[in-house]
């Protein structure tokens, strides 16, 4: 199913992009395995998110883990540790 | 009434603490951060998720208001480029007495710097640009809330 990526900070800066629609295959379950998919791509993809330590995640605009189901969310995160204040 | 803004431009913290002194509390305390100038920073960036600042902010405010018998709560964070000494965030809370507002008013800020989806891009009068990495004692005064 079509879910829509925004990246932020250095995440987007290495990846190239604000965002982007994909349509992972049925065995990308979690943001975990999105992330395993993604990286796969290479290039500033694997630069960004080779160090899951240094990522966090919201789905729908809610922070959640890594590790959580993809669901039926619309829109998917990437961000590094937020740091404003 | 509570508030909560996010804006390019600059706030007046005047101003801000005049609107909860008229809410009728004996108390008001306020937080203001400002761009610090450490090791030749000239820019500090402030980028954020706008489809998710203004809802992350609220949720936050809301959780003060469950925690102490507030009066109003003002938060301010401003995003865009900063210069040295510019301010970059506004905490206000009025109580009846100063013990809810001061402790507001600190849980406010713990927890906007832990929970409130904004990054800080620095930038160096020798040309160098750097992500300010997040910090566990960041982390440690957010948990302190419980």
């Amino acid at each position: 199913m079509a879910l829509d990526i925004v990246y932020f900070a250095w995440v987007r800066e290495a990846v190239g992009r604000d965002g982007e629609r994909v349509d992972p295959p049925a065995r990308v379950a979690t943001i975990a395995a999105l992330l395993d998919w993604l990286e796969t791509r290479g290039g500033g993809y694997a630069e960004a998110l080779a160090d899951r330590s240094r990522l966090r995640a919201a789905l729908d605009q809610t922070f959640v883990p890594l590790d959580t189901p993809l669901g039926d969310a619309r829109e998917l995160a990437i961000f590094p540790p937020v740091t404003g204040g | 009434m509570s508030a909560v803004r996010v804006q390019t431009e600059p706030f007046d913290p005047g101003a801000e603490l005049l609107a909860l002194e008229a809410l009728g509390g004996g108390a008001v305390a306020s937080f203001t951060g400002l761009v610090r100038g450490d090791d030749g920073l000239i820019e500090l960036t402030l980028e954020q998720y706008p489809a998710m600042t203004h809802r992350a902010l609220s949720a936050i405010v809301e959780e003060a208001e469950r925690r102490w018998p507030l009066l109003g709560a003002t938060v301010i964070h401003r995003c865009g480029t900063m210069r040295v000494g510019d301010r970059i965030v506004f905490v206000g809370t009025a109580a009846r007495h100063r013990a809810a507002a001061l402790d507001a008013c600190a849980f406010l800020i713990d927890w906007l710097k832990t929970k409130a989806p904004f990054w800080k891009r620095e930038a160096f009068a020798d040309g160098r640009r750097r992500w300010v990495e997040a910090r566990a004692d960041d982390d440690g005064a957010a948990a302190r809330w419980g």
